[in-house]
């Protein structure tokens, strides 16, 4: 099951630059978890403490914040696209 | 400002220094300045705040800028009215209006911006600039030509008149068809390549920690002692987190005995993302797009609503999601009965009050404070269609014909 992740700046450094990444994985979670093991580090940056989602970080899948459809547990399909966006804190108040 | 340790993460709790810069580059988060709270308790007294002057800056060991060379036109410390007509209206025996209408540009914002102007030449930038809703824009725009900087304002073009003209006075006005989240978003990207000092981006950190001040004046004008009720209109929810702030910092360094105020979000229908956040129990406010008479609230995106949603329920307060159609009959009513004409957020908190009186949220006697945040004058269109005029010719008999004949009060 292959997924396509659209990296932000920001994180482009764990990604070698990459701003697109194709990994595999059955739900976000998986997701993230594929992407720390082919780039160390992201999870941190990605998942708080108590292993939920960090606050100022959005996934959207196919252009859903998966905080709406099942978070974490949010299933992804072949061909489905997940973006990182940074909540920008600060710039959209 | 000798308090002042660092910016810190809200989220990851990492440090930063003190530079002109509001998110985390580890988690995104947003920075909130960090004080040395026992030098706080060292510095500052009942006795040394009411020594200080009557303006913001006497609350100077909680803000992170300088007093010395503070860029004051007169913020804050602004009327606490006991509202007794207001009161008898809708059964509550002690209710308090803080009126931040009464600031020079007349609304609350003149609080942050003199924090975020005084912070804005510390760090010897030339020019100040900020995107708004309007109240902003003003308090922006006259602060920086009491500093002697460079002003540019960043509006949403359909504001209302007495907003645009009412910055325009003070300097450079930039109307920007969109709306604020549209502006804001503008000024992100124009932020990133020029040496300006954006007040609610660059400066946010800084300029935010202004709102305190009310919290403060709050406890110190009930008598140090903190409401046992606080109702905030809220926009990005920064006023609310900050009120909180304010009134936890003064119980926490010994000002006052505690400070067990619970927190109650108001907010209109046609926007309304942090209230519908909160009572449908989620913790993240979905982005609207907003539509709403209150323009001054009409942030869609609100990014201190997941702080705000998380005070409310912390401190056992609540939302109210007040009909567009009351936001009138609220400034209305606030106007006939303590002769304060505030603008529609006003209407917004007015009538969220109503709600929460009737529904026993709030008791007939505990200590209540409504915040009145800006002036009815500038957003006149509001109550066009509600208030009434007479016209006569300069006779008696026209006198007693037109206006005796139907005024009977």
């Amino acid at each position: 099951m292959s997924v396509t992740v659209k990296i932000p700046t920001p994180l482009r450094k764990l990604t070698n630059g990459e701003t697109s990444v194709d990994v595999d994985g059955a739900t976000v979670k998986a997701v993230v978890e594929s992407l720390e093991s082919s780039f160390p580090g992201m999870r941190d940056r990605l998942i708080d403490e108590s292993g939920g989602l960090r606050h100022f970080v959005n996934i959207y899948l196919n252009g859903e914040d998966v905080r709406y459809l099942e978070g974490l547990n949010s299933p992804v399909g072949d061909r489905d696209e997940l973006s990182i966006v940074p909540a920008v804190a600060g710039g959209l108040r | 400002m000798p308090n002042v340790q660092s910016l810190r993460c809200k989220e990851c709790g990492r440090d930063y220094p003190l530079e002109p810069i509001y998110v985390c580059d580890f988690c995104f988060g947003p920075l909130e300045v960090a004080y040395d709270y026992d030098a706080v308790a060292k510095n500052m007294s009942r006795e040394s705040i009411q020594d200080g002057p009557l303006t913001i800056w006497r609350y100077d060991q909680l803000l992170p800028a300088s007093r010395e060379n503070a860029v004051d036109i007169g913020a804050g410390m602004t009327p606490l009215l006991k509202a007794d007509n207001l009161g008898r209206e809708l059964g509550l025996n002690n209710l308090w209006i803080k009126n931040d209408s009464a600031n020079p540009t007349h609304s609350f914002k003149d609080r942050v911006v003199s924090v975020a102007t005084t912070k804005a030449l510390e760090f010897e930038f030339d020019t100040i600039a900020c995107a708004s809703t309007g109240n902003l824009a003003g308090a922006t725009a006259a602060h920086g030509a009491k500093a002697g900087m460079r002003t540019i304002v960043f509006l949403p073009a359909d504001l209302e008149r007495g907003k645009i003209l009412g910055a325009a006075i003070f300097g450079s006005v930039v109307l920007v068809n969109g709306n604020y989240d549209d502006v804001n978003r503008l000024c992100s990207e124009l932020g990133d390549d020029r040496r300006w000092a954006f007040v609610n981006i660059n400066m946010r950190p800084y300029y935010s920690e202004g709102s305190k001040s009310l919290g403060f004046e709050l406890a110190e004008q009930l008598g140090w002692r903190a409401p046992e009720h606080v109702i905030v209109p809220v926009a990005s929810g920064s006023l609310f987190t900050k009120v909180y702030k304010g009134l936890q910092e003064f119980a926490q360094i010994g000002i006052i005995d505690s400070a067990d105020t619970k927190m109650h979000i108001a907010q209109p229908a046609g926007c309304s993302p942090v209230a519908t956040a909160f009572i449908d129990g989620q913790t993240h406010p979905k982005p609207v797009v907003p539509n709403t008479v209150a323009k001054s609230l009409a942030i869609g995106s609100p990014a201190d609503g997941y702080y705000s949603v998380g005070i409310a329920n912390k401190t056992g307060g609540s939302a109210t999601i007040v009909p567009e159609s009351e936001v009138a009959e609220g400034m209305k009513l606030l106007a006939q009965t303590e002769g304060i004409f505030t603008e529609t957020a006003g209407g917004v908190v007015i009538s969220a009050l109503r709600r929460l009186a009737r529904d026993g949220v709030i008791g007939r006697d505990e200590k209540t404070v409504a915040l009145i945040t800006g002036t009815g004058l500038k957003t006149l269109e509001a109550i066009a269609d509600s208030v009434e005029t007479k016209t006569i010719e300069p006779t008696v008999r026209s006198f007693d014909e037109i206006v005796m004949e139907t005024v009977v009060n």
